[in-house]
């Protein structure tokens, strides 16, 4: 399905101009190899042959400053790596047309066919169901590949963050049919931008308004309508105020709990949003305002008046409130620095983090530009202080080796094994970035047993190509057990295995 | 340039917030002589139509909602079976008959959540984490128990879920395994298999990383306690016929950790095909098949526990019931209301539970479904506080008012 030449992929060094000398700091100036290989363990997914080799040929502030700006990083390798998967690049409106619509059309036929057969076989699910999924399959395809292979590789970090943060999990309905177009045109794009950019495009993107059932929410003093699709027990939902996204808006999305806003405030933000739903849902529509749907009177939140009358304005001055909060910007520069630094980044670090997204009205890429230049994230404390979520660990396994992915799907099919199926995150939150989620026995026992299907071949449609030495992959950074416990392997797969299974590579 | 001592804090810092401690092998032998409490839970996925389940053949207006699928009153054929005079089991629910006769087998009708959800997605989620209407909640019920009642006897194999993925309802800062295979749980052999295994623990062991080491040196403890219960060989006992199926087998897997001693306090297993649109049946087709499964592997399940079902509670549960009336398919649409089963040695069983609000029209959920008279909560709260013994679980349910006199009554006060 997937078949290019193998090929070396260089570590594109765009023009720069921008490195600016002052911000280097001395660790960054007399960078060793383990400090090389710890930025691109947070920067990037893991080193691979020879990333570290380059970094150091052109300093640790040139490789952090190009990859704050992707757009000037050649990524040239990257589309021929993805060129197998038809839906990634389809508008919601494609794949509705393409995926959904025919299942749900022999949906209707088996149902037809089954009321005629009287046996009361269930209805098995047919190619045309298998191909629907596909889509989200695809989806993690691209994203395992991207992570693997990318140039960009800060960008793809960002947009599993940002993903994980806005998260939609794609088994509710219709969702995975919806999150190709999200993740693509609704995170990546502004993955470095500002905040209160990709928090409108969430809050008007299909998958989030339907995944926190903003689109059903309606001003329940207005006559009830009924919706014209979905099935019987759906169309009879009485509408009326739905909170779920007022409330997810401010908890998990901007302010953080605890931040001090009420009830009232919750309600009184899900007021402003009535009325913002989806065109067409079933067949890949977009955001629209549905006048009819709209609370028109005054709100008030976090003491904001937003007049009478606004429409769909109302839900805009909401996210320019809450954008604004100094606690959005403690949220935000805690969860970068949490990612970037350790689970307890350190409280000054964060000070100067949220300052910046305050004093920059929240760019993302300077607030970025403060963690990854500051000292705190350099700091031997930093070290080796997170622990790698199972998606961390398969792609930075992955790299490490140079593994030659023509299939994605097994590594895909890992991570479900390893208790981290892609766009499938149960709750809102997203994933944990902690150490407490992702350690306990059965997680590790999974992790070793990946390490040694990986390195051993046999996962097909992954080879490796090279078989690098516990030292080469961990910087030389290991303990002397693990070297001797290497060291006695038979051959070099099981070498590389007991490498990658090794406590060492647990953390990044 | 990185001091190991730094290395040591953090380890130390997330080896306690993970609250236990390394010393698992001192404690095998106490897990293998305590008898302590054990929860089995049991979730049908895809909402099971409880009406089908446990009959109200003395609803006239039953049977007038469902002219084509109803189960018939007792003693006709394919009849009801007769529990209370009023309600009856599916026919096909037949192997579970005499768990109530024996009154170890209690029924909480009318049973669900006060949010109003019928989307499955939701609504087990909201079933899951106990906390309805409220999406992000961190963790899972049954975590939130494992955290309230943290204990040094704890194995790795405390509380385990037969599934490939961990359940939202066991997810959380308490440890807790999912595996599909028993037989399956260790480092893969294979070339060197057994060679790879030793290895590893060998690192691990080494590991100056307070947290991967003990968590290391419990995985390969966890690794080596189960390879000692052998458990290709497992031989149910008493007769148990458990189904084929992978629920049954599930089950059969639940017992045999059970029975190994290695500590198993909370278990899971799940089973799905409960979504009933099309051709649902009677008391016979698709959902008649699917309980026929789900009862035998049950009682299969109480039958191989033996006299540990005294100190065993089995709980079911299914995210929502079904509409009152069929739908132009011969199925059932979502619903509310539902019926849980408890089954258990101290269970006051051979009892229906719950206010049962009637199936005319104007009782009737918006109009359509079963009425919740029972929120699920009080059913988990009451099996939490009189079974497992937490004095008072407010804290594992937030946001609910915990109070026993709102319990089922589902066990002696």
């Amino acid at each position: 399905m997937k078949r290019f030449l193998p090929f070396v992929l260089p570590l594109t060094i765009a023009v720069l101009a921008t490195a600016g000398p002052a911000a280097r700091t001395k660790a960054a100036d007399q960078a060793g190899d383990k400090t090389i290989v710890h930025v691109l363990n947070r920067i990037a997914f893991g080193p691979r042959p020879g990333d570290v080799d380059q970094v150091r040929a052109i300093g640790i502030d040139r490789y952090v400053d190009q990859q704050l700006h992707p757009e000037r990083v050649a990524d040239p390798a990257m589309s021929a790596r993805l060129s197998g998967l038809a839906s990634i690049g389809m508008s919601s409106r494609e794949i509705a047309r393409e995926y959904e619509l025919p299942q749900l059309e022999a949906r209707r036929e088996r149902k037809q066919n089954a009321r005629d057969d009287q046996t009361g076989a269930r209805p098995k699910p047919g190619p045309l169901q298998q191909k629907a999924n596909g889509v989200i399959v695809e989806l993690s395809e691209q994203k395992v590949l991207r992570a693997i292979y990318s140039e960009r590789q800060l960008q793809e970090v960002l947009t599993d963050f940002w993903f994980n943060h806005f998260n939609v999990d794609a088994r509710k309905g219709p969702a995975r049919f919806m999150l190709t177009e999200y993740e693509r045109e609704t995170i990546r794009p502004h993955v470095l931008g500002r905040f209160r950019d990709l928090l409108e495009a969430t809050a008007k993107s299909p998958a989030m308004l339907f995944y926190l059932d903003n689109w059903l929410s309606a001003d329940p003093n207005t006559p009830t309508h009924r919706r014209a699709v979905g099935r019987p027990e759906q169309r009879r939902v009485t509408r009326g105020l739905n909170e779920n996204y007022g409330r997810e808006l401010m908890e998990l999305h901007t302010l953080g709990v605890d931040a001090g806003y009420t009830q009232k405030d919750v309600t009184e933000v899900a007021r402003a949003f009535t009325g913002w739903t989806i065109q067409n849902p079933r067949q890949g529509g977009g955001f629209t305002f549905n006048p009819r749907l709209h609370d028109t009177g005054q709100k008030v939140v976090l003491g904001h008046v937003i007049k009478a009358g606004g429409g769909e304005s109302d839900g805009e001055r909401v996210l320019d409130v809450l954008a604004k909060e100094p606690a959005t910007a403690r949220l935000i520069a805690t969860k970068l620095a949490r990612r970037f630094v350790s689970d307890t980044p350190p409280p000054a670090l964060v000070d100067r983090a949220a300052a910046r997204f305050r004093s920059t009205d929240g760019d993302v890429r300077e607030v970025m530009r403060t963690i990854l230049t500051s000292p705190e994230f350099l700091a031997p404390e930093s070290y080796r202080a997170k622990v790698k979520t199972p998606f961390e660990f398969v792609v930075s396994a992955a790299r490490a080796i140079g593994a030659d992915v023509q299939e994605a799907l097994p590594l895909v099919r890992q991570l479900q094994q390893l208790g981290m199926p892609l766009y499938q995150c149960q709750p809102p939150t997203g994933y944990k970035d902690t150490a407490d989620a992702w350690v306990n026995t059965g997680a590790l026992v999974s992790r070793m047993n990946f390490a040694l299907t990986l390195a051993g071949n046999k996962l097909r449609g992954v080879s490796v190509t090279a078989l690098p030495t516990a030292d080469q992959v961990l910087a030389g950074d290991l303990s002397e057990t693990t070297r001797a416990t290497i060291a006695k392997a038979t051959d070099p797969q099981q070498m590389v295995a007991l490498t990658l299974g090794a406590p060492e590579f647990q953390r990044r | 340039m990185v001091s190991r001592r730094v290395f040591l804090k953090n380890g130390a810092f997330a080896f306690v917030s993970l609250g236990f401690a390394p010393s698992f092998l001192s404690r095998t032998a106490l897990a293998a002589t305590g008898r302590s409490k054990q929860l089995i839970a049991i979730f049908q996925r895809g909402a099971v139509d409880g009406l089908s389940m446990v009959v109200p053949f003395g609803e006239a207006d039953y049977y007038r909602a469902r002219p084509g699928i109803a189960i018939p009153r007792p003693n006709g054929e394919n009849g009801a079976l007769d529990l209370d005079g009023f309600f009856g089991f599916n026919p096909r629910l037949q192997a579970l008959k005499p768990l109530w006769d024996r009154r170890q087998l209690a029924i909480v009708n009318a049973c669900g959540s006060p949010d109003s959800t019928r989307s499955h997605f939701d609504a087990q989620d909201y079933m899951e984490t106990a906390t309805p209407g409220v999406k992000s909640t961190a963790d899972g019920w049954l975590n939130r128990y494992l955290q309230a009642r943290q204990t040094e006897e704890a194995t790795p194999f405390r509380a385990v879920a037969l599934t490939s993925q961990l359940p939202r309802m066991l997810q959380g800062t308490a440890p807790a395994l999912a595996m599909s295979q028993v037989a399956q749980f260790g480092i893969r052999g294979g070339q060197g298999g057994d060679g790879a295994g030793a290895s590893f623990e060998r690192e691990y062991a080494a590991a100056a990383d307070h947290l991967l080491n003990g968590t290391g040196k419990e995985a390969f403890n966890a690794i080596k306690m189960l390879k000692s219960t052998d458990p290709s060989r497992y031989q149910p006992a008493n007769g148990a016929d458990y189904p084929r199926s992978p629920f049954g087998q599930a089950l059969r897997q639940i017992a045999q950790l059970t029975k190994s001693n290695v500590g198993l306090e909370v278990a899971f297993a799940d089973v799905g095909g409960w979504d009933t649109h099309v051709n649902q049946g009677a008391a016979q087709g698709q959902l008649a098949t699917k309980l026929e499964d789900f009862s035998r592997a049950i009682a299969a399940l109480v039958a191989d526990l033996g006299d540990r079902m005294e100190d065993t509670v089995i709980l079911t549960m299914s995210e929502f019931g079904r509409a009152v009336n069929e739908n132009g398919n011969r199925g059932t649409d979502h619903g509310h209301g539902n019926a849980m089963m408890v089954i258990g040695g101290n269970v006051r069983g051979g009892h229906v539970y719950g206010k049962w609000p009637g199936l005319a029209a104007e009782k009737r959920y918006e109009g359509r479904d079963l009425a919740v008279t029972t929120d699920f909560r009080d059913v988990f709260g009451e099996i939490v506080a009189r079974h497992l013994g937490v004095s008072n679980p407010s804290a594992i349910f937030p946001g609910h008012n915990i109070q026993p006199s709102r319990y089922p009554g589902l066990f002696a006060s």
